[in-house]
């Protein structure tokens, strides 16, 4: 198969198309997913192909929409489900958290659910208000789920079909700003699965650790720092849980420093989680405290301040500067 | 051709076949049931009765962590149940033990969550036995899911979904409704309507005429029982299911009945609820009024009385043999069920705590 351009939008589209064609017991269903093919059109043309009954829409409650889901995979599906936007998917907070994520554990494993919940999430589109929020901690943290973030087109289509033939409920977390970002990629080249980091660059001074929207501003924050003389490696957690301690702890020490850049607030996070265990594993190699570039303790703030709030080059680097260079 | 009222609203007052004097009254639409029936459902009565009473005693002797006794609403519990075929679902809460057990649970796995040896002891798909939901309402969303994957499988399965009074306020008992509305699917919700939520009462829940009226706003039909009428919900709930299994969708029960008991043992009624107020429920038992019809009917044999005893003093025995014992329970298993693959962190923690029980008996 050749290379083609496609975007991230079309990437998880294909995703689901080509896993609908695997497996006719996935379904896909949500918010206007039917006929508009998703406010994102990720779904854009599933129910012309496979008609109402494997993508359709439903009410408008997202607490039905994980609880059905619950139902039908109890009960022989795969469904995927799309939360529209990631503050819109809080309705549905006690059905993930006390019955999505514990449902193999309460019963022994005799009932999996494989799930997939579809969250676009986080900012940087120049959304209103409850359109932007980085939700992923709330998950992370929750036992039971599976969280991903990808952060790349073939990523984007990598993941989210091994999402959909995990038998367990996975949280796909999927970068709304990066929806339209395009990439030359052979969908049929094998991609690493849920649970493996990937080094996205590689340099010996620094690493920064990141995931999906993030990832691509630490590369270009790499690519600044690598004109004024400092190599940095950029790791992609890709999957947020199960967590690459491997990856990550890894690029730390052949390192000895680390940014962790991430959108969502840094108080009690992803980020701090990151920051926590690297420090356990590797204390001895670094060289400094670990820094974090994250959002501020803030309710992600209106379209005409949200700069303020996003991780960029520039806060990177600063970081990066601050990493006790002159001690060495 | 009926109105959309006719259609939807259910009876002014709660359909009743056999009054709490055991008096039969005809129905215009609801048959009572074959001696055969009442007769079983008169067995399965006097067994859950048992059941409630033995838990509760298990609790004194601190076996049991718990119990939610269904005490006085053993009529909605067997006839439940008995409704069903053997490929339908039963979607249970946490005062649903007898209702679980009449399915054919095994009584000591059923009990799992009560006596605190695991989360849900029973494999759901042996007897398709949904786990018990202790969050109010949240189960009757899967009620439904599972209801529209046998529809789109060709089956003609029917899905029982139960609920208390208080779960009607609750936001995901109106989603369930909708949605297995608007997806037509074969789901019964049978709502136990035993007048307490803990210590609120139902005059606190709700204004609406009846929890059966809530069915209309969402194009369900309701229909209201003697919630202590064996005949009159096996009649109910049998055209309930009867219908979904039909194709004519989702359809809404409630049963008009009391919570004799405290919420749990750990409750204590008498903060909240005088006396008073028990006594004439206490004249309404399901069990007696029964009695009296199948006595006056002459369908109380020997034979009969002997069944209840023996099945009923079996399954007392059997709750004491597997409850008293001290469960044995495995650390393992706190890490081993959470992912079809273990995480490297759960394997890590895992290590940890049998590492610390190493030492422990070390």
């Amino acid at each position: 198969m050749t290379h083609v351009k496609i975007s991230m939008a079309q990437a998880l589209n294909q995703a689901l198309r080509d896993a609908m064609h695997a497996d006719p017991t996935v379904l896909m269903f949500g918010e206007d997913v039917g006929p508009l093919g998703g406010v994102f059109r990720i779904t854009d043309g599933l129910t012309a192909e496979f008609g109402e009954e494997r993508c359709f829409d439903t009410p408008l409650a997202e607490s039905g929409i994980v609880g059905m889901a619950v139902g039908l995979a109890m009960n022989g599906m795969r469904p995927v489900v799309e939360m529209q936007f990631d503050a819109f998917g809080y309705p549905a907070f006690e059905q993930i958290v006390s019955h999505v994520a514990k449902m193999r554990n309460r019963t022994r494993g005799r009932v999996q659910l494989p799930m997939v919940i579809r969250m676009p999430y986080a900012g940087g589109i120049g959304g209103v208000e409850h359109h932007c929020d980085s939700s992923e901690s709330y998950y992370a943290h929750t036992p039971g789920l599976t969280v991903v973030a990808p952060s790349t087109v073939a990523d984007a289509y990598t993941l989210l079909r091994r999402a959909i033939e995990l038998p367990d409920p996975v949280v796909f977390m999927e970068p709304k700003k990066l929806y339209w970002a395009k990439d030359e990629v052979d969908l049929t080249e094998a991609e690493p699965g849920i649970g493996k980091a990937v080094v996205r660059r590689d340099g010996a001074d620094a690493t920064l650790i990141a995931y999906g929207p993030s990832v691509p501003v630490a590369l270009e924050a790499a690519e600044v720092a690598a004109t004024e003389g400092r190599q940095l490696t950029v790791v992609d957690l890709r999957s947020i849980v199960p967590f690459d301690d491997e990856t990550v702890c890894a690029a730390v020490r052949r390192t000895g420093r680390a940014v962790v850049v991430a959108e969502a607030s840094g108080f009690a996070s992803v980020s701090s989680e990151i920051v926590a265990r690297v420090t356990e594993r590797c204390f001895h190699s670094l060289a400094a405290p670990i820094r974090r570039v994250t959002g501020f303790d803030i309710p992600y703030p209106p379209p005409k301040l949200e700069k303020h709030q996003l991780p960029g080059v520039d806060r990177i680097l600063d970081a990066v500067d601050n990493l006790q260079w002159e001690d060495s | 051709m009926t109105t959309v009222e006719e259609r939807l609203l259910p009876s002014a007052e709660p359909v009743r076949l056999i009054d709490q004097d055991g008096v039969p009254h005809e129905h215009p639409s609801y048959q009572l049931p074959s001696e055969q029936a009442l007769a079983d459902g008169y067995v399965e009565l006097i067994k859950g009765r048992r059941i409630n009473d033995q838990a509760s005693a298990l609790v004194r002797q601190g076996r049991l962590a718990v119990y939610p006794s269904s005490h006085g609403q053993e009529a909605c519990q067997v006839a439940a149940t008995m409704v069903l075929r053997d490929g339908d679902w039963l979607f249970p809460t946490y005062r649903d033990t007898v209702s679980i057990v009449s399915r054919g649970v095994d009584p000591i796995e059923t009990l799992t969550l009560l006596r605190g040896d695991w989360h849900s002891g029973y494999d759901p798909y042996a007897r398709n036995v949904a786990p018990q939901a202790t969050p109010l309402a949240t189960q009757l969303t899967h009620a439904v899911g599972v209801a529209h994957a046998a529809r789109l499988k060709g089956e003609d399965t029917v899905v029982m979904a139960l609920c208390g009074d208080g779960a009607t306020s609750e936001g995901d008992f109106h989603e369930a409704l909708n949605f297995a509305a608007v997806f037509h699917a074969p789901v019964v919700f049978f709502v136990q309507n035993n007048e307490y939520a803990i210590s609120v009462p139902l005059s606190k829940q709700t204004v609406a005429p009846s929890l059966a009226h809530k069915g209309i706003g969402y194009g369900v039909p309701g229909e209201r029982a003697d919630g202590n009428d064996l005949a009159g919900l096996l009649a109910i709930l049998g055209q309930a299911v009867g219908k979904a299994r039909a194709g004519e969708g989702p359809q809404l029960v409630e049963a008009h009945t009391y919570r004799v008991q405290a919420h749990t043992n750990a409750d204590d009624a008498t903060r909240y609820r005088e006396d008073d107020e028990v006594t004439p429920w206490l004249q309404r038992d399901p069990i007696k009024r029964l009695e009296t019809y199948l006595t006056h009917n002459g369908l109380l044999t020997d034979e009969l009385k002997q069944r209840a005893e023996q099945v009923s003093t079996q399954v007392a025995q059997q709750l004491r043999d597997g409850l008293m014992p001290e469960p044995t329970v495995n650390p393992e298993d706190l890490f081993a069920y959470l992912y079809a693959e273990q995480t490297p962190q759960l394997a890590e923690q895992a290590a940890f705590l049998r590492d610390e029980l190493s030492r422990e008996e070390a």
